[in-house]
């Protein structure tokens, strides 16, 4: 921040924009590195992040596979979450009775909180894989069923005429218009449904399972090995902002059409 | 049925009306409309007086509540005609470079969806480059919507609704929201394109001018309830030109159009 008016001729804004987060984000570790030790805050309380990063460090051979499993984990609910919600959300956004059947049964089950559903699915499949997929499923499941009927409800009636006009089928609007029109909620929506699903995976994980980061940091914590529960927490975020940023750069490459209106338009 | 081979679209005896009871509101009393094949009529009429409504019925969007529609010969629906239609909104999606709007059609309307996969970067891609290149967009066919103006999309539009050789072409004020030039060249470019293909042509249209300009016919039509008042031939030679709008005969005929118009709003309101 200090180098500011210097820089302003050798950087572009938009440079100096990244400039500027990396530096606050990188100011915020900073800032609580040297509270801890000035305020003599006890490693047990809240470890400072050098501490978490030697503890990252130190055991990594031993969280290494927890991250993995989380990680697979979290992806096959959060596939198996993209496929069911897509299809619902075709269905309700697409069908009359699907709608007022299934949106008051959707925002039912949406208020219900998720950890609750953990023991219902332990009992089912027992502890262990199934019930984290199955959570981080149900629980990424919603802003794409949301998001792909909010899509598909959308279609302008006079684009809706032209092609009923032409005799097209449910189907052909569907796959020409309705779906296409969708993509760019569609999108918005994996990026918040990823991070949902990771959620998930570990509410499941802690609650009945002995693999996975939460699994690991509930361990960690009844043995108050606190910098390794800090590390846990520290690999989710990690893990939780590279699929965001996966699936943001997908989601323009995607559906840059949606974002991009005036930039070249011919007057 | 007797067969009436001799109209492609006929209006017979048709009544709409919505809702029931006292919150009944008819939108078309009744109403006769014979349009022959490859004709090109126009209907203008204050607004809430049913114009579109009548494209609806013979496209078969809506059922009339009586009489019937009948288009090449059968009731609507029962026969499977090409349409096509462009409203004043173009309705081009933005997801598609121009060129694949214009190809829409044909992957949806048969007899083309059936070789449209084998046909798309062949014969049907040239058959859409030749029609924008035909209403002066070549060059634009890779381009996206939201990179062409206001006009240029209307041009594409009036592509997509011709690439599929529609049989009738229904046109819902299509150049309303355009500036005058521009309106002008796409009347031109529309009616270059019609005498070259001759399809069936209704036209919705507040516009008197381009009424008179592009159409056979013009049907004067009232409001509440819709109704046909006054059916006018348009005898003027074609190609047409902008400067025929300025000749005396033309004048006539517009304001005398004008007039029934005004006419027909003066009676509704004297009566409500």
């Amino acid at each position: 921040m200090s180098a500011q008016d210097e820089p302003e001729s050798r950087f572009s804004p938009r440079m100096r924009r990244r400039i500027a987060s990396v530096s606050v984000i990188v100011g915020f570790f900073v800032v609580w590195e040297v509270a801890c030790i000035l305020f003599h805050v006890k490693e047990i309380v809240l470890p400072r992040p050098t501490q978490v990063v030697a503890a990252l460090i130190t055991y990594a051979p031993a969280i290494w596979p927890h991250a993995i499993q989380t990680l697979s984990t979290t992806l096959a609910g959060f596939g198996l979450g993209i496929l069911a919600g897509v299809f619902l959300g075709a269905l309700i956004g697409s069908s009359r009775l699907a709608y007022d059947a299934g949106y008051p049964l959707l925002i039912g089950f949406s208020s219900i909180p998720k950890v609750a559903l953990v023991p219902i699915f332990v009992l089912w499949f027992g502890a262990g894989t199934v019930p984290a997929i199955l959570t981080a499923m149900i629980m990424s499941m919603f802003p794409i069923v949301v998001n792909v009927a909010a899509g598909l409800a959308t279609t302008e009636p006079e684009l809706e005429d032209v092609m009923r006009a032409w005799r097209a089928s449910k189907l052909d609007i569907l796959m020409n218009v309705g779906l296409p029109r969708t993509m760019p909620y569609f999108f918005a929506s994996l990026k918040v449904s990823v991070t949902l699903a990771f959620v998930g995976v570990v509410i499941a994980e802690t609650v009945a399972s002995n693999r996975g980061i939460g699994n690991l940091m509930m361990i960690a914590s009844s043995s108050f090995d606190v910098p390794l529960v800090f590390a846990g927490l520290l690999i989710l975020a990690v893990m939780g902002v590279s699929l965001y940023a996966i699936f943001s750069v997908i989601e323009g490459r995607v559906t840059g059409w949606a974002k991009r209106k005036d930039e070249l338009a011919l007057g | 049925m007797t067969t009436r081979a001799e109209a492609f679209v006929e209006l017979h005896d048709v009544t709409l009306s919505y809702g029931r009871g006292a919150s009944r509101v008819d939108a078309l009393a009744t109403t006769a409309l014979r349009v022959g094949s490859g004709d090109f009529v126009a209907l203008v009429g204050p607004s809430g007086c049913g114009k579109s409504t009548i494209l609806k019925l013979v496209t078969g969007l809506i059922r009339a509540s009586t009489g019937y529609v009948y288009v090449a010969g059968r009731e609507v629906g029962a026969e499977p005609v090409r349409v096509g239609m462009a409203f004043q909104n173009p309705t081009l999606l933005p997801w598609l470079t121009i060129r694949d709007n214009v190809m829409l059609p044909l992957k949806i309307v048969p007899p083309f969806r059936a070789e449209y996969r084998a046909k798309r970067k062949t014969e049907f891609r040239d058959r859409a480059d030749a029609l924008l290149e035909q209403v002066g967009l070549k060059g634009f066919a890779d381009r996206f919507p939201w990179q062409l103006s206001g006009g240029m999309l209307q041009r594409a539009s009036l592509c997509r609704a011709l690439v599929h050789d529609p049989q009738l072409l229904m046109l819902d004020e299509p150049f309303g929201a355009l500036d005058q030039f521009t309106r002008e060249e796409l009347w031109a470019i529309l009616q270059d394109l019609w005498l070259t293909r001759k399809p069936t042509v209704l036209l919705v249209t507040h516009d008197l001018k381009e009424a008179g300009y592009l159409a056979n016919r013009v049907c004067v039509m009232r409001a509440r309830p819709g109704e046909i008042i006054e059916d006018c031939p348009v005898d003027f030679a074609r190609p047409r030109t902008i400067d025929m709008t300025y000749t005396p005969d033309f004048v006539s005929l517009t304001q005398r159009l004008r007039e029934l118009i005004v006419s027909a709003r003066g009676g509704t309101e004297l009566a409500s």
